[in-house]
C-alpha cells in the first residue's frame, strides 16, 4: 500500500461533490494565482510572502546572535555568503546594526502586520461574517501588490553597496537623516522610507476594505454582537491601522525631505565629522512623536489579531463558550482607544516634560486593566472545559502564557520611574519580544494550524506541529526570560560587543547560551515551514466539512470553497458563534435557528 | 554567483549533512506516526496524544517555575540590586522596583499556575461534559476592579518618585555639562564663576581647540574647563548634568545611579542625582578592583555605538579640588598654545566654587 493510499484510504466522495456546485467563471493561471481578486487567494499571498520574510528576518537574528554569543570567534563561512560585510568571518559593526534594523523592520511590519493581520483579515472576514468576498476585491488585490512592491524595494535595499538602513527599526533622525552619520543612512535609508511608504498604502487599502466589509457585508442575522471575536479583533486592528499609519507616512515623507531637499524638520545645530550643517530650528523629537503615534498602535495592530485568534481557538477546543463575550469586546475596544494616547511612554527619557509624562504613565498603566480582563476570561474559558490539545490550541495556550509574562513586565516599563532605569536595556528587549514577538507569532501559529484545513483542504502533520510547539515554547522562555536579568544589570540593547565594558561583561556565558538556543528555535521554525509547504500538496485530506466541530460560519462552506465561498445562498445566522456544550449538545452552528425549548444565556 | 574565498572543508559538509539527516529523521518519524494513527484509529490516537500533551503542559509549569527560581539563583547576583543604588535618588527607583516585582510576581505565579493547571485538569475526558458558562457579572467586575485599584497604587507611588527626581535640582548642585558626539563624550565645568560660557554650534572647530563651539567673546567662558571622557564628581553632592549632542541622538546611561537621559541635538536636556559612594568605595563594595562608574550610550548612534563609553569618577571634595586645580581652562588652551602666564595657574590653584543655581 502506498503512502498516499494509507493516508487517503478513508476518503469519501464529499470533496469532489463540493466542486460541482462552485460558480465557475473563466479563470486563467494569472487571474487565479497571481492577480487574484479572491480574498482567500490574497490571504495566501500575504501568508506566503510573510513566511518568506519571516525566514529572512529570523535568519538575520541568528546572524547577529552569532556575534553576540561568540564575540571572540570567527565564522569563515559567513564571509562566503556576506563577502565584505563579514571580513575574515566576523560580522562588521555597521552590518550588525543593519541586521538588527532589518530584523525589527521585517518582523514588525512585514511578518506580524502583513503576514498576521493581512492573512487572517483577508481569509476570515468574508468567511466569518458571511460575505462572498471583500467590499472591494480590486482594492484588496491592490493592497497585496503594494505590499509586494514594498517587499521588492526592501529586499533591494539589502543588496545596495552601502548596505540597508542601520539606524534601528525606529529610524530616529538625525542618525537616519544624515548619510555622513552612518553608511546605512545613505541610499539604503531612502529605500527603507520608500518601501515603508508603499507598505503604508497597502495597510490603508487593506484596512478600509476590512472595515467596510465588516460594517456592510454581514449576512442576514449576523448582528455585530453575533460575530466571532476574531472579527471584532480584526475590525479594531483595521481601525488602528487606518487612523495611525498615515501619521507615520507623514513622518517618513518629512524625513525624505530632510534627507534629499535640504529641509530642517528634524535637524538643528549639527556638527558631523567636523562639518557644520546649516540646518537650524528642527526637532528630532518631532519625529519620535510622529513615529510612535503609529509605533505604539502598531504593537496592538500585531497583538489584537492574535488575541482574537486565541479567543476563538480556545473556545472551540475547550468545547465551551468564550467567557464574557461582551467584556472581551469591551476590552478590545478599550485597548484600541487607549492605544492612541500612550505613545509618549516610549519617550520618557528624551527630555519630555515630566508633568506631561505623568499623564502617559497613567494612561499606559490603564491598559493593564482590559488586558487583565482578557487574561482572566481566557482562564475561565478553560475552567471546566473538555479540552482538546490540537496544535492550534497549544499555541493559543502558549499565547496566553506569553501574554501574561510579557504583559506584566509592561507594568515596569510603563511606569516612568522604572523606565528611566530600564529604558533601552535588555529588559525592554525581553518585554517586547515576549509580549509582541513571541505572543504575536503564537497567535499566528494558532490560526494557521487551526484554519489550514479550510485554506488548503488538507491537514498539517500533527507530530511535526507538536515538536514545533514544544521546542518553540521552551526555547522562547529560555531565550527571553534570562534577558530580564541582563536588563536589571543595565545592559544596553543594540550593542555589538560587551567585552569592553566592566559593567556588562559578566554575561558572556549567558549570551552564548541565548544564542545557542535561538539557533535551535530557528531550526524548529524551519520544521514548521517544511510542514506547511509539504502539507499543501501532500497533507492528509480533509474529509468532513467541520473537522473541529466549530460553530462559526466558515465551516459551513464546502471543503475547498470556490470564489464566492458558498455554492448556493449565503446562510442566515440565528445565534452567536459560541454555543458549545449548550443543552447537552457538543456545538450548535450559527446557522441553526434557536429552538423553542432552548435555554437562554 | 558566490565567489568562494575558502575551500569548504570536509567538516563543513559533515555538519550540513548531519543537520539534513536530523531533519529527515524527524520528518520520517512524523510521517510514520501519522500512518500509525490512521491504522490504529484516528480517534484513539488523538486521545492518546491529548493525554501526552496535557501531561507535558503541567510538566512545563513545574519545570518552568523551578527554572525561574534557578535562573534567579544564577543571575540575581549579577544584577545591580545586590550593590544597591549608587545615587540617593536611585533608592526610590529600587523601592518602586521591589513593589512592582512583588505585585507582578504574585499575579504571574497565580495566573500561570491556573493556566497550565486548568489545561491539565480539564483535558478531554469521556466522563466530562463542558460546562456552559457564558458570563458572570460579579466575577468580571471583580477582576476589573482589583487590577484597577492595584494599578492606581503603582501609579501613585511611581509618580511620587518620578516627580521627586525629575523636579528641579537642589540649589547646591554641581553643574556639569556633557556633550555626546559619535562616539565619545566631552565634559565641561563652568569654572569658578559657576556659569558656562555661551555656545554657538557654528563656531565648532576642533583644529582651533574649540570642539564644543564655545563663544570666546563671552567672558563667562574664560574659566570653563573642558575634559574628555572622564567626569569627576563629589560624593554626597548633587550633580546636575546639562546634556548636549553635536550630531545624532545619544543617551547618558548611568546604570549604577539608575539614571538615563537622551542627548538631543538642538535641545539641551538635564538630569541630576546625588552620588552615594566614591569609586574607591564601590571597588570594595562590589569586590571588583576594576570597578568604574561607566557612562554607557543607550541610544543607537551609529556603528561605534557599543564603544561610546564615558566614566564618572566619584571622589571626596578634597580629591576633587586637587584635581580641578590642576586643570587649565580651555580658553587659555585655545588662545595661547604655549604655557600660560604664571599668575593664571596660581589663581587656579585655589579651590574653586563650582556651585550654581
Amino acid at each position: 500500500m502506498s503512502n498516499e493510499a494509507i493516508l487517503h484510504s478513508h476518503q469519501t466522495g464529499t470533496h469532489d461533490a463540493a466542486h460541482a456546485h462552485e460558480h465557475h467563471h473563466h479563470e486563467t493561471f494569472i487571474t487565479k494565482y497571481v492577480f487574484s481578486q479572491d480574498h482567500k487567494m490574497i490571504a495566501k499571498q500575504f501568508l506566503i510572502t510573510g513566511i518568506i520574510w519571516a525566514i529572512i528576518g529570523g535568519l538575520f537574528s541568528v546572524l547577529f546572535r552569532l556575534q553576540l554569543g561568540y564575540p571572540e570567534s570567527t565564522f569563515p563561512w559567513l564571509e562566503d555568503f556576506l563577502g565584505g560585510w563579514a571580513k575574515g568571518g566576523k560580522i562588521d559593526p555597521e552590518f550588525y546594526y543593519a541586521l538588527v534594523t532589518m530584523h525589527g523592520t521585517i518582523l514588525v511590519f512585514f511578518v506580524l502586520t502583513a503576514g498576521l493581520s493581512g492573512t487572517f483579515s483577508n481569509f476570515l472576514i468574508p468567511l466569518q461574517v458571511g460575505a462572498r468576498d471583500m467590499a472591494s476585491p480590486f482594492l484588496n488585490m491592490l493592497s497585496y501588490w503594494f505590499f509586494f512592491a514594498a517587499s521588492i524595494v526592501m529586499l533591494a535595499s539589502l543588496f545596495v553597496q552601502t548596505g540597508p538602513a542601520s539606524g534601528g527599526w525606529t529610524i530616529y533622525p538625525p542618525l537616519s537623516a544624515l548619510g555622513e552619520a552612518s553608511s546605512g543612512s545613505k541610499i539604503g535609508m531612502d529605500l527603507w522610507l520608500i518601501s515603508m511608504s508603499l507598505f503604508i498604502i497597502n495597510a490603508l487599502l487593506g484596512g478600509l476594505n476590512y472595515i467596510t466589509t465588516i460594517l456592510n457585508m454581514r449576512t442576514k442575522g449576523m448582528s455585530m454582537t453575533r460575530m466571532p471575536l476574531t472579527m471584532w479583533a480584526l475590525f479594531f486592528t483595521a481601525i488602528l491601522g487606518v487612523l495611525s499609519f498615515p501619521v507615520l507616512l507623514s513622518g517618513a515623507i518629512l524625513l525624505l525631505f530632510d534627507r534629499n531637499l535640504g529641509t530642517s524638520f528634524y535637524l538643528s545645530d549639527i556638527v558631523i565629522n567636523g562639518k557644520i550643517l546649516p540646518n537650524e530650528g528642527g526637532s528630532p523629537i518631532l519625529f519620535q512623536h510622529l513615529f510612535w503615534f503609529l509605533g505604539h498602535p502598531e504593537v496592538y495592530i500585531i497583538i489584537l489579531p492574535a488575541m482574537g485568534i486565541a479567543s476563538e481557538v480556545m473556545s472551540i477546543n475547550s468545547r465551551k463558550p468564550i467567557f464574557g463575550y461582551m467584556a472581551m469586546v469591551g476590552s478590545l475596544f478599550a485597548i484600541t482607544a487607549l492605544a492612541f494616547v500612550v505613545w509618549a511612554h516610549h519617550m520618557f527619557v528624551t527630555g519630555l516634560n515630566p508633568f506631561l509624562g505623568s499623564f502617559f504613565v497613567l494612561l499606559t498603566l490603564l491598559i493593564a486593566v482590559p488586558s487583565a480582563i482578557k487574561v482572566f476570561n481566557w482562564l475561565t474559558t478553560l475552567w471546566r472545559g473538555n479540552i482538546r490539545f490540537t496544535p492550534g490550541m497549544l499555541f493559543a495556550i502558549g499565547f496566553v502564557s506569553m501574554f501574561i509574562s510579557g504583559g506584566l513586565t509592561g507594568i515596569f516599563l510603563g511606569n516612568s520611574a522604572l523606565d528611566i532605569h530600564l529604558h533601552d536595556t535588555y529588559f525592554i528587549v525581553a518585554h517586547f519580544h515576549i509580549v509582541m514577538g513571541v505572543a504575536g507569532m503564537f497567535g499566528m501559529f494558532a490560526g494557521l494550524y487551526h484554519w489550514f484545513p479550510k485554506m488548503y483542504g488538507r491537514y498539517m502533520n500533527n507530530t511535526l506541529a507538536y515538536i514545533h510547539f514544544w521546542i518553540t515554547m521552551i526555547g522562547a522562555y529560555l531565550i527571553f526570560w534570562p534577558m530580564h536579568y541582563e536588563g536589571l544589570a543595565g545592559m544596553p540593547r543594540r550593542y555589538y560587543d560587551f567585552s569592553g565594558w566592566e559593567s556588562f561583561n559578566m554575561f558572556a556565558g549567558l549570551n552564548q547560551f541565548i544564542s545557542f538556543v535561538s539557533i535551535i528555535v530557528f531550526a524548529a521554525q524551519l520544521l514548521f515551514v517544511f510542514n506547511f509547504f509539504y502539507s499543501i500538496f501532500k497533507g492528509r485530506k480533509v474529509t468532513t466539512l467541520n473537522p473541529w466541530g466549530a460553530a462559526s460560519l466558515e465551516w459551513t462552506t464546502p471543503i475547498r470553497p470556490g470564489h464566492g465561498n458558498w455554492p448556493g445562498e449565503i446562510p442566515e445566522v440565528h445565534r452567536w458563534a459560541y454555543d458549545y456544550g449548550k443543552d447537552g449538545r457538543d456545538y450548535i452552528s450559527q446557522t441553526e435557528p434557536v429552538g423553542e425549548q432552548e435555554s437562554k444565556h | 554567483m558566490l565567489r568562494l574565498r575558502r575551500i569548504w572543508g570536509m567538516n563543513d559538509f559533515f555538519l550540513i549533512a548531519i543537520a539534513v539527516m536530523i531533519f529527515l529523521l524527524i520528518f520520517q518519524i512524523a510521517k510514520a506516526s501519522e500512518y500509525v494513527s490512521i491504522l490504529k484509529g484516528e480517534e484513539k490516537a488523538r486521545k492518546q496524544t491529548n493525554k501526552i500533551n496535557g501531561f507535558l503542559l503541567v510538566a512545563f509549569l513545574v519545570l518552568g517555575l523551578i527554572g525561574a527560581w534557578w535562573c534567579n539563583k544564577l543571575y540575581y547576583g549579577k544584577t545591580l540590586f545586590p550593590q544597591g543604588s549608587a545615587s540617593v535618588e536611585g533608592e526610590s527607583i529600587d523601592t518602586m522596583m521591589w513593589i512592582t516585582i512583588a505585585v507582578t510576581g504574585v499575579v504571574f505565579i497565580i495566573t500561570q499556575i491556573l493556566l497550565f493547571w486548568f489545561s491539565f485538569k480539564y483535558q478531554e475526558s469521556d466522563k466530562r461534559k463542558a460546562y456552559y458558562f457564558t458570563h458572570n457579572n460579579k466575577l468580571e467586575l471583580l477582576w476589573t476592579g482589583v487590577p484597577a485599584i492595584v494599578l492606581t497604587v503603582l501609579v501613585v507611588f511611581g509618580l511620587k518618585y518620578w516627580f521627586k527626581f525629575t523636579g528641579d535640582a537642589p540649589k547646591d548642585s554641581q553643574l556639569i555639562e556633557i556633550t555626546g558626539k559619535q562616539y565619545a563624550w566631552d565634559i565641561r565645568y563652568p569654572g569658578k564663576d559657576g556659569v558656562f560660557g555661551k555656545k554657538n554650534y557654528k563656531l565648532t572647530d576642533a583644529s582651533k581647540r574649540n570642539p564644543l563651539g564655545v563663544d570666546w567673546t563671552d567672558a563667562a567662558s574664560h574659566d570653563d574647563i573642558h575634559v574628555p571622557t572622564i567626569m569627576h564628581a563629589v560624593v554626597g553632592k548633587p550633580v546636575k548634568l546639562v546634556i548636549y549632542s553635536q550630531d545624532v541622538i545619544h543617551d547618558v546611561g548611568l546604570p549604577h545611579f539608575r539614571m538615563k537621559m537622551d542627548a538631543v541635538p538642538g535641545i539641551p536636556t538635564t538630569l541630576w542625582f546625588t552620588p552615594k559612594w566614591t569609586t574607591a568605595e564601590m571597588k570594595i563594595r562590589t569586590g571588583n578592583p576594576n570597578f568604574v562608574y561607566e557612562i554607557a550610550c543607550d541610544q543607537l548612534c551609529g556603528k561605534g555605538h557599543y564603544s561610546m563609553k564615558g566614566e564618572i569618577l566619584v571622589e571626596s571634595q578634597q580629591d576633587f579640588d586637587k584635581w580641578i586645580a590642576g586643570e587649565k581652562p580651555q580658553y587659555l588652551k585655545a588662545m595661547a598654545p604655549e604655557e600660560p602666564a604664571k599668575t593664571d595657574s596660581a589663581a587656579m590653584a585655589k579651590p574653586v566654587a563650582l556651585n550654581s543655581k
